[in-house]
């Protein structure tokens, strides 16, 4: 069978969740084989081989850390080349989209960014995307080279399929742009203890409505009782009210979990991109004309200040 | 020596509007008002500021898109860019990323440049990738997705706030960079700059001023195809309920139903 390469997204050896389901997509083209780059690399193998990694390429320089997107291109493509896998896919993130974009003019091929599903298909892997805020979904395919395919994360179920996952260096010869673009340092972003919004199962998020940082309380409140993550509307981020790492939508992340809750958002187009292919939604505003309303399975008409309090007390006591 | 800025603007479908597909599987650009996307304003706002703190620095806006992306140009004109560059052609009806960013680098060379500035995505297309393939053809340093850029004795500096960590980045001119919509608002065309820009010279290309074949982009050479796009069936009407004092219980109620709680 055809081998698929998966880029692996992870931190210090701890792979993500959309790279587990990139796994699960790549076994309906093929083998998925990991490429897996930085400090930790070879940490990731295990997790990688329990779903579904035949093979893990490892690499690890400095020019990882110390240099932009460039040396990682490098390796990707030093993957390809020995492997001439059918496919190549590589998690949704900003940074995973300009990687493969690329590696797909070094090798000739088409890109897809932004896939929802995946399938084999006769002429090669198709992808759904979902495209103009997600009021279209369209199936696309590449038709020249080898499909380059970034997924975005949420895309699918996490299914464990035991492989070998056998660690192999990759040997990567860096090209002169590798080191254009220094970066000179790093401020890690504070965890929160919260899931990580692109992968939250639950999302709960607040906008203008809610009216200063200090009554985000409220919506992280709620967000706890439901071990959910905490998002913003653009509104919010603007104001300075919470960071922009939490804003959803165009510009920021774009959400599909299995419940998204909107309070105090109006529901803006700009909005809706980022959110509208969450399952369930529901949304507290107090104007009942706001077009979130559209969106909901469930909506309350009501102050923000009232109903969501109510709500976190409610849960709480539900869940004892 | 002048600093030549290149900024690389795109003319889109209104997104506040009613978007739809060709029958073709192109974006229909005749149903909706088309504008330059939002995104690129931004780059245009970066490229004033940095060409203000130089001493003598030089803005071209371009744009490839068909006729009516004259609009774009203009606009970013009468923000205050100094000339703007069109490229035209009916055979590069729809070009994909790829292709885009193969004229873009072809127009971009010819035009001679020291630093690109492009928007972080398209408002209709939203891939977020022509500025990566700008960088990758010109063989220049990316130097992407910026909240804060500056330029200084040829070093263009800037901050990228990624997922996981905020990194400053650093890189030698002639470099590419994109900025994002945290990067500082854009500023509006004052009532000069509009009646400035209309004097201002907009300069035409097709493929063959480019040496660009038209097999290599359009429908024709693009790298990807839309095999079919559907309208997302629109969600089935949900409960919408005022809250008279239980709003929050009855919300509990309905996602204990569903078995979130
Ligand atoms: C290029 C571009 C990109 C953009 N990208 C994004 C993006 O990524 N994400 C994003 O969110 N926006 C984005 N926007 C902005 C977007 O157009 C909207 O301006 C923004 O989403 C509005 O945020 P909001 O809903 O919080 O605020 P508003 O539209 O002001 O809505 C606030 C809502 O809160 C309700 N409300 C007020 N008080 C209460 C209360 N006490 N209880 C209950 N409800 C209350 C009001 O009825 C209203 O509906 C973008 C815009 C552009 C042009
Ligand atoms: N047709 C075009 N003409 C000029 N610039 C473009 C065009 N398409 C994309 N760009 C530039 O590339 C950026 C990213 O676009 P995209 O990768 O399509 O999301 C935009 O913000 C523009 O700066």
């Amino acid at each position: 069978m055809a081998e698929v390469l998966v880029y692996v997204d992870h931190v210090d050896g701890a792979v993500r969740k959309p790279t587990l389901e990139l796994l699960t997509l790549a076994r309906r083209i093929g083998e998925p084989v990991a490429v897996a780059l930085g400090a930790g690399a070879a940490d990731t193998a295990a997790a990688l081989a329990e779903h579904g990694a035949t093979r893990v390429l490892t690499a690890d320089a400095p020019e990882f850390a110390d240099y932009l997107v460039v040396p990682k291109v490098d390796a990707l493509q030093a993957a390809y080349e020995s492997v001439s896998p059918a496919a190549v896919l590589i998690p949704s993130s900003a940074e995973g989209k300009e990687i493969a974009a690329r590696l797909a003019v070094r090798i000739g091929s088409g890109i897809i960014t932004d896939a929802v599903d995946l399938e084999a298909g006769d002429e090669g892997p198709v992808a759904t995307q979902s495209v103009f805020a997600a009021a279209f979904s369209t199936k696309s395919r590449v038709s020249k080279g080898t499909p380059v395919i970034t997924v975005k994360p949420n895309s699918a179920a996490v299914e464990a399929a035991p492989a070998a996952g056998a660690v192999e260096a990759l040997s990567v010869t860096f090209s002169d742009q590798a080191t254009g673009t220094k970066i000179t340092s790093r401020t890690p972003r504070e965890s929160t203890g919260r899931p990580e919004l692109t992968e939250a199962a639950i999302v709960v998020s607040g906008g203008r409505g809610v009216n200063g940082a200090e009554n985000f309380t409220i919506i992280e409140a709620l967000a706890d009782s439901l071990g959910a993550a905490v998002g913003a509307s653009r509104a919010a981020v603007d104001a300075g009210w919470y960071p922009h790492s939490n804003q959803v939508g165009q510009t920021g992340k774009s959400v599909s979990p299995q419940l998204y809750i909107a309070s105090g958002i109006s529901g803006a187009i700009q909005h809706r991109a980022g959110m509208q292919t969450s399952k369930t939604i529901v949304a507290v505003n107090k104007d009942a004309e706001a077009p979130i309303f559209d969106l909901v399975d469930y909506g309350v008409v009501g102050d923000l200040f009232e109903v969501v309090p109510q709500l976190t007390e409610e849960i709480k006591t539900r869940k004892g | 020596m002048s600093l030549r800025i290149v900024v690389t603007v795109k003319y889109v479908p209104d997104a506040t509007g009613d978007r739809h597909f060709a029958d073709d599987l192109t974006v229909d650009r005749d149903d909706v008002d088309g504008l330059l996307s939002e995104l690129d304003e931004y780059a245009v706002e970066q490229a004033l500021q940095i060409a203000e703190d130089a001493d003598d620095a030089e803005i071209t806006v371009l744009t490839i898109g068909p006729e009516d992306a004259k609009d774009a140009l203009r606009k970013a004109l009468s923000m205050g860019a100094d000339k703007a560059i069109h490229v035209e052609d009916d055979d590069l009806h729809g070009t994909d990323a790829i292709g885009t960013s193969l004229v873009l680098a072809k127009a971009i060379e010819k035009a001679g440049y020291d630093l690109v500035i492009s928007g972080m995505a398209s408002t209709d297309g939203t891939m977020g990738v022509v500025p990566a393939l700008v960088a990758e053809r010109l063989g220049v340093p990316q130097v992407t997705l910026l909240s804060e850029v500056s330029v200084e004795d040829g070093t263009v500096k800037g901050r990228r706030d990624g997922d996981s960590a905020s990194e400053q980045l650093e890189a030698s001119l002639p470099a590419v960079v994109s900025v994002t919509d945290q990067s500082g608002e854009a500023r509006y065309p004052s009532f000069k700059g509009i009646m400035a820009a209309k004097k201002k010279p907009v300069t035409a290309w097709d493929l063959s001023d480019l040496d660009i074949e038209a097999e290599e982009v359009g429908l024709e050479g693009a790298y990807t195809v839309v095999d079919s796009a559907a309208e997302r069936p629109a969600r089935t009407a949900g409960t919408i309920v005022k809250d008279e004092g239980e709003g929050g219980k009855q919300l509990a109620e309905f996602l204990a139903g569903q078995k979130f709680i």
